[in-house]
């Protein structure tokens, strides 16, 4: 039992961190059906603007993260207006090769400021041995209620925005249908462009929870991206909720069933593994729900 | 501004060309929709005549010459935003609702150009659609053609527009459906004064509630005149009533 809730917490806990730049990849793509495959880098931008803010700029950190997160958002705001707008929505290829483009550059740039040693990063929450709370004998760490909590936070202050700002109910129209937005008088651009700067906000909340157990340093993103990827996949890449429950779901699939899977002698490999695991089962789910578990399933009439 | 006749023009196209790549789809066409009254653009498909809509609006795909005026003010160069903002408000081939949104949202998104409290028009257009009101919860993308089509009119007259732009709305809809939709739009024009311009094949029906009409083919206006006379014309009867 208590191994059970320590495998159960650690999973929550990972989960949520995949959960929160999953939620910055599906609002990306629910404005442009497409993936931006520069959020991990961006994200890590993000958490070294907090690191300069927090540590060498002596700010709380509570601030240096909120203050990184309107920075970034700034950033994503710019990239959106500079290289993604001027090409034609309609065809992706261009905008994927120029968020690759930005992946490449961001970690170029982050590698000259700030080089590639990691660096330890000023957690939000107590990080200490005995910062945790005991249930069933298992370690419930303040740092994985945090971060648990930070993603119910940010996931309702998604929704408000969402569902009851004008803003939000652009948004929502662009990603429906982007030619009737048009044609009700949103400018479909600047509404894209707030999805970039939101996505990029949160990016940066989720790497700056995650720097603390990682190490930042500019390669960190890679492992949790594709994790990431993996959770809103899972979810169904255009489903908000579903990236929520997709990136708990590859958390717990890490923590849980390759945890207990590898207690097994013959399958111990498989704790090195938890990636690949963690792929068969999505592929499993994607190969009977293509649009994943709570992604709209495109239905054209004809 | 008005004509000699007296009629308020609001909606003015002069030499309105228009190419997708190679191919032309509008060869310098011009009509004009006065306040209050119901304009048609009759055509085959492929005709140009949604074309025509997409043109006014400055949608993006075509490339289009000419002079399109609103209320007097050249808006040929104008961002698609700006065009519905000064009062066309367009419902596109295909309905255009956004199929994700529920029916209650799609309304208030209509109002998107809009300032200050528009809850008066929803209550407005759940009476007028009483199968709105029923379903103002669901998403749009689970109604019937002929709800969709009355969602994409009652967004459209949210922003309390100028002109009505309507792309084939009897397009993929059963014939007494069609003939309810008509029938609304005539009411709307009487009883509220929108002024509506329509792009149809269905003539008979569109002729019925209309004051002008216009006869489009291969991108060029061949015939036009007033309503009741291309009702009575020999070459539409047989080209579009069948008869």
């Amino acid at each position: 039992m208590q191994l059970f809730l320590q495998r159960l917490f650690d999973g929550l806990t990972l989960g949520a961190i995949y959960a929160v730049v999953a939620v910055a990849l599906v609002l990306i793509f629910k404005a442009t059906t497409l993936i931006n495959f520069a959020q991990g880098e961006l994200a890590m931008f993000g958490a070294f603007i907090a690191y300069v803010l927090a540590v060498e700029q002596g700010l709380p950190i509570l601030i240096a993260i909120a203050l990184a997160m309107v920075i970034s958002s700034v950033m994503g705001a710019v990239i959106e207006r500079v290289l993604v707008r001027p090409f034609d929505p309609t065809d992706h290829l261009p905008v994927v090769l120029i968020t690759l483009g930005v992946f490449l550059i961001l970690n170029a740039v982050a590698g000259e400021i700030w080089n590639y040693q990691p660096r330890a990063f000023p957690s939000l929450f107590p990080k200490g041995p005995d910062d945790y709370v005991s249930i069933g004998g298992a370690r419930l760490f303040y740092d994985g209620l945090g971060t648990w909590a930070m993603l119910a936070l940010m996931m309702g202050a998604l929704y408000v925005i969402l569902n009851w700002t004008k803003t939000g109910l652009a948004f929502r129209a662009v990603s429906s249908n982007t030619e009737s937005a048009r044609l009700v008088g949103i400018r479909t651009g600047r509404t894209l462009m707030f999805g970039w700067a939101l996505a990029c906000a949160f990016g940066t909340l989720g790497a700056s929870l995650v720097a603390p157990r990682l190490f930042l340093q500019p390669n960190m993103m890679a492992t949790l991206l594709i994790f990431s990827f993996a959770a809103a996949a899972l979810g169904g890449l255009d489903s908000l909720p579903g990236a929520v429950l997709g990136g708990i779901g590859i958390g717990l699939i890490q923590s849980l069933l390759v945890g207990y899977l590898g207690d097994w002698g013959p399958l111990e490999f498989l704790r090195n593994l938890s990636l690949a695991v963690a792929f068969v089962v999505i592929l499993i789910v994607l190969s009977f729900k293509p649009s994943g578990l709570f992604g709209t399933s495109r239905v054209e009439r004809v | 501004m008005s004509t000699s006749t007296g009629r308020e023009i609001i909606l003015k196209v002069e030499g309105l060309s228009a190419n997708y790549g190679q191919i032309t789809a509008l060869r310098s066409i011009s009509f004009e929709v006065a306040k209050g009254e119901v304009a048609v653009v009759l055509g085959a498909n492929g005709a140009g005549k949604t074309t025509t809509l997409r043109a006014v609006c400055n949608m993006p795909v075509v490339s289009s010459t000419g002079k399109v005026t609103l209320g007097g003010e050249d808006v040929s160069k104008k961002d698609t935003a700006d065009i519905v903002g000064r009062g066309v408000a367009h419902v596109p081939q295909g309905r255009g609702t956004f199929p994700e949104l529920s029916v209650m949202d799609n309304l208030e998104v209509g109002a998107y150009v809009r300032k200050g409290s528009f809850s008066e028009d929803i209550d407005k257009y759940f009476e007028m659609f009483p199968r709105l009101a029923e379903r103002r919860d669901q998403l749009a993308g689970s109604l019937s053609g002929g709800e969709q089509q009355m969602l994409a009119v009652a967004r459209a007259l949210m922003s309390r527009p100028e002109v009505l732009l309507l792309d084939e709305p009897s397009l993929g809809l059963a014939p007494l459906i069609i003939q309810d939709l008509f029938k609304t739009f005539g009411e709307l024009n009487k009883t509220e004064g929108v002024t509506m311009l329509i792009v149809e094949q269905n003539a008979n029906l569109a002729l019925g509630i209309a004051d002008h009409g216009y006869v489009l083919e291969a991108g060029e206006i061949v015939l036009q005149g007033r309503a009741e006379d291309l009702q009575n014309d020999s070459s539409i009867q047989d080209a579009y009533l069948g008869a």
